[in-house]
C-alpha cells in the first residue's frame, strides 16, 4: 500500500510543477516508505507515488503506463482479483511488463474505460490520467477502505490520499464549521465534506471525471438491501445454507487477501472477528503465523485472557503492546497530525501503537476483523434500538429495564438505575418511532450535547445548521421500505464505518507506521450476501452476528464462539487528568488559547476542565467534549494557516 | 426571587451541568434530561453530590425523574427530606 497525489488542468510551468508534486508527495511519504515516483507530461497532467512494496516488489513501481503510454496510473491499495483479471487480459492480447496488481487496472481501463472499477475486487484509490482523452479519472473502492481527496485549485484539480498533499500544494488550512457540526454529531463529517473548507473527499463507490469540460462525480455501486419482510422466516435448511454459503465466502475472501509478496500477520483483539479471520488464516497457512494486539494497563478495557486463549489454541506467534491513559495522552498529537480533524473518542491511538509494534516486527500488512459488525450485526447499537423498539410497542412490559440492563453488562454504572431514567437515557420519545434515524438518535444526541461547548461566533457561523436533517436528506430513496436492522446497519456501514472506523482509527493509523490492514468482512461479495441475509438470521433475538458464529461451529474454542461482544474502547477523558496529564492539555485548554482559536466557549471550557481535575469522572457527553475540544486545539495547532487568522476568517464569515 | 436551597441546587448544576454561562437561564422547572444536560454518569454525580452535600442519604427507590430531573423537583425532595437543615 502507499500513498499518491498529482493534479491536472493546471498551466503551471513544467519546473513548478515538478515542484509542486515533489512538495506533495513528501507530505504524505509515511504512507510509501519504499520509493517514489513521478510523471509529469506534456498536456499538464501530474502524478506522483510513495511506495510501500508488497506486490511484484522488483517490477512495481508506480507511476506506470500502457503499452503506448497514454494511459498513466498512480494506485494505492490492492485489487485482490488481479491473477484472475490478469489471465483474461492476457488472453484479450494485452503485454504486461510487471506482475503488479497496478498493471492490470491499467489494461482493464483500456478495455473498459471508467467503468473498469466494476471488476475490481480491492481496496483502493487511484488516479489515471488518459492522455488520448485529456482527461483524469479518480476512483475510491466500494466501502471506502483507501483514502483519497480532492479540491479545485488553480485552476486545475489536485488530488492526494491524504489531506497533507493538497496543502503542500498550497490550499489553505481552514476549518469547515459545518464539518465540525457533523464531528460532534455524527463522530465524522459527512462526505464529501471534510474538516478543511474547500477540500472535499471522494464518497467510498465514487469516481471522478475531470477534464477540459468540468469535473463530475458519480456513484458506481451501493448498499442495497431487500425490502423488509422479503425473503424473511427462514427455515432451518435455508439457515443451514446461508450457514454455508457465509463460511465459504469468508474462507475465499480470507485467501485472496493472503495475495503479497511479503509476510501477511493478524491483529488479534480477542473478539470474534479477529478470531475468526486468524483461524481462517492459519486454516490456510499453516506455517508460522504472526499475531498482534493492544492490552490495556485498566480492566475495564482489556481484553488479555482472550486473546491468550486464542494464541494457545492457534499456537500463533503473538505479541502485544501494553496502553495506558499517559501512553494516550503522549500520542494524542501524532494522531491528530495523522488523522487529519478533530475526534471524539481516544480509540485511534492504541491502533497507532499497534501498527508501530508490527513494523518494529518487520511486517507491512495484516488481515483484521473490522467489517463483521457492520456486515452481520455485531453492534450494541442494533440490540439497543431492537429493544427501544419492543419498549415502545410493549409500554407496561415489566421486562423493559431487565432488557435494557442486559445490553450494556460491562458498563458498572448501569445497573443500579431505575426503569424510567433508563428509558430516557436509552432514548424512549413517543415521536422517535418514525424517524429513520431512530436507531442512532439516542448517540447523535449524546454525542451531540457535547455542542454545548461551541463559542458564541461558531454558533452564529453555523446559523441553525441542523445535521440530523441534513443525513436524513442523504438517505437512499429505498431506505423506508428496508428492515429496521437494516436501516441501523446502513447507518453504520455507509457513514461511521469509513468516515471513522476505516479511516481516522483505520488506514491513517496504520499508515502512521506503512502498515496495511486488509478486511475480508469487507469483501464487497460478502458484503452484498450479507445485505440479503433475513434480519432474525443475523441478530437472533438479541444474539449477535448469530449466522456468523453457526458458521464457525467447531473451528473456534466455545468461549470465543459464545462470547457477547465487548466494543473496543480506550481510556478517554481519563488520559487528560491526573499527575500523568501530557503537558499540552493544560497550554490548549487555558481560557486564552480557547478564545484565541475562536471555536469554543471559554468559560465552560474551562469549567470542565476544573470538574475534570476535581472529580476525575466525567459523563461520555463530557468526555467526548473534553477529547474533541482538545483534539480540535491540536488540529489546529498542526493545520491552520496561522490558528487566530483562521478563526478570524471564520468569524468573518459569520 | 430564588431561596437559599434552589440557588445551592442551580450552582452546582451549572458549574457540572449546563457549563455555559451565556445559555439562556435554565428555568426552575426545565427537564434536566430533556435539556440533554445529565446521563447516567451525571446522575450519579448528583446523587453523590446531594448525599455529600446535604448529609442525606438516598434510597435507590428515591434515584428517580420525579425527584431529581428539575432543579425545583430536587429542591422539593430535600426539602422533605431533611427540612430542619436546609433552613441555613
Amino acid at each position: 500500500m502507499c500513498g499518491l497525489a498529482g493534479f491536472s488542468g493546471t498551466s503551471l510551468p513544467d519546473a513548478e510543477r515538478r515542484r509542486v508534486l515533489g512538495r506533495m508527495i513528501g507530505s504524505i511519504a509515511h504512507r510509501g516508505p519504499d520509493g517514489q515516483g513521478f510523471h509529469v507530461d506534456a498536456e499538464g497532467a501530474a502524478l506522483g507515488h510513495c511506495r510501500l512494496s508488497i506486490i511484484d516488489i522488483a517490477g512495481g513501481d508506480q507511476p506506470i503506463c500502457n503499452e503506448d503510454g497514454t494511459v498513466w496510473i498512480a494506485f494505492n491499495g490492492e485489487i485482490f482479483n488481479y491473477l484472475e483479471l490478469r489471465a483474461d487480459l492476457l488472453a484479450r492480447g494485452h503485454v504486461f511488463r510487471t506482475h503488479s496488481d497496478t498493471e492490470v487496472i491499467v489494461h482493464l481501463y483500456e478495455e473498459r474505460g471508467p467503468d473498469c472499477v466494476e471488476a475490481l475486487n480491492g481496496d483502493f484509490a487511484f488516479a489515471i490520467w488518459d492522455g488520448r482523452a485529456r482527461r483524469l479519472m479518480l476512483a475510491r473502492d466500494r466501502m471506502g477502505v483507501r483514502p483519497l481527496f480532492y479540491a479545485e485549485h488553480r485552476g486545475g484539480l489536485f488530488f492526494g490520499s491524504e489531506a497533507k498533499a493538497l496543502l503542500a500544494a498550497g490550499l489553505p488550512g481552514e476549518i469547515d464549521p459545518v464539518a465540525l457540526d457533523q464531528i460532534f454529531t455524527f463522530w465524522s463529517p459527512l462526505p464529501p465534506r471534510t474538516i478543511f473548507r474547500g477540500i472535499n473527499e471522494l464518497p467510498p463507490a465514487h469516481l471522478l471525471l475531470a477534464d477540459d469540460k468540468g469535473v463530475s462525480v458519480r456513484r458506481y455501486w451501493s448498499l442495497d438491501y431487500p425490502d423488509a419482510g422479503e425473503g424473511s422466516g427462514a427455515s432451518q435448511s435455508r439457515e443451514r445454507r446461508l450457514r454455508d454459503e457465509l463460511a465459504g465466502l469468508l474462507a475465499d475472501s480470507t485467501r485472496i487477501r493472503l495475495r503479497a509478496d511479503v509476510p501477511v500477520g493478524a491483529y488479534l483483539s480477542g473478539g470474534l472477528d479477529s478470531s475468526v479471520i486468524t483461524t481462517l488464516m492459519k486454516e490456510l497457512v499453516p506455517e508460522r503465523l504472526r499475531t498482534y494486539s493492544v492490552a490495556f494497563e485498566s480492566g475495564e478495557f482489556d481484553e488479555s485472557r482472550f486473546q491468550d486463549e486464542m494464541v494457545q489454541a492457534l499456537g500463533t506467534t503473538h505479541k502485544a503492546v501494553r496502553i495506558g491513559a499517559a501512553e494516550i495522552g503522549t500520542m494524542l498529537p501524532a494522531v491528530v497530525r495523522h488523522a487529519e480533524r478533530p475526534i471524539l473518542r481516544t480509540a485511534p491511538a492504541p491502533l497507532m501503537a499497534l501498527s508501530r509494534l508490527v513494523r518494529d516486527d518487520g511486517l507491512k500488512v495484516v488481515l483484521t476483523g473490522e467489517g463483521a459488525d457492520e456486515a452481520l450485526a455485531g453492534y450494541d447499537i442494533f440490540k439497543e434500538a431492537k429493544i427501544r423498539r419492543f419498549c415502545a410497542a410493549q409500554p407496561d412490559s415489566a421486562r423493559r429495564s431487565l432488557l435494557l440492563k442486559r445490553l450494556y453488562p460491562y458498563l458498572p454504572r448501569i445497573q443500579g438505575q431505575s426503569q424510567r431514567y433508563l428509558e430516557t437515557f436509552f432514548g424512549f420519545r413517543a415521536d422517535d418511532a418514525q424517524d429513520p434515524l431512530f436507531s442512532h438518535l439516542p448517540r447523535f444526541r449524546t454525542t451531540g450535547g457535547a455542542k454545548a461547548f461551541f463559542s458564541r461566533s461558531l454558533r452564529a457561523s453555523l446559523a441553525g445548521y441542523d445535521a440530523l436533517a441534513d443525513l436524513r436528506e442523504q438517505l437512499p430513496a429505498a431506505f423506508g421500505s428496508w428492515h429496521p436492522l437494516n436501516q441501523a446497519q446502513y447507518l453504520e456501514t455507509a457513514y461511521l464505518l469509513p468516515g471513522y472506523i476505516l479511516s481516522a482509527q483505520g488506514d491513517r493509523m496504520a499508515m502512521a507506521n506503512g502498515v496495511e490492514g486488509r478486511f475480508p468482512f469487507l469483501d464487497h461479495r460478502l458484503v452484498e450476501f450479507a445485505a440479503r441475509i433475513p434480519p432474525d438470521l443475523k441478530l437472533k433475538v438479541l444474539r449477535e452476528k448469530h449466522l456468523l458464529r453457526e458458521s464457525m461451529k467447531g473451528r473456534l474454542p466455545p468461549s470465543i464462539l459464545n462470547r457477547t461482544k465487548q466494543p473496543y474502547r480506550a481510556p478517554d477523558a481519563d488520559a487528560f487528568a491526573g499527575p500523568g496529564a501530557p503537558a499540552y492539555a493544560a497550554r490548549l485548554l487555558d481560557p486564552a488559547a480557547i478564545a484565541g482559536g475562536g471555536l469554543f466557549d471559554p468559560h465552560a471550557v474551562a469549567k470542565l476542565a476544573a470538574k475534570h481535575a476535581g472529580r476525575g469522572s466525567l459523563g461520555t457527553r463530557e468526555s467526548m467534549a473534553l477529547v474533541g475540544i482538545l483534539t480540535t486545539a491540536l488540529w489546529q495547532d498542526a493545520f491552520a494557516s496561522r490558528a487566530p487568522a483562521a478563526a478570524n476568517t471564520m468569524r468573518a464569515s459569520a | 426571587m430564588e431561596d437559599n436551597l434552589t440557588a445551592r441546587i442551580r450552582h452546582f448544576v451549572e458549574d457540572n451541568f449546563l457549563f455555559r454561562e451565556d445559555a439562556d437561564e435554565l428555568a426552575n422547572d426545565e427537564s434536566l434530561l430533556d435539556a440533554g444536560l445529565i446521563d447516567s454518569t451525571g446522575i450519579l454525580e448528583l446523587v453523590s453530590w446531594i448525599e455529600a452535600e446535604f448529609g442525606v442519604r438516598m434510597a435507590d427507590a428515591e434515584i428517580v425523574p420525579e425527584n431529581l430531573d428539575t432543579i425545583a423537583a430536587i429542591a422539593a425532595y430535600l426539602g422533605r427530606k431533611r427540612p430542619a437543615s436546609l433552613v441555613a
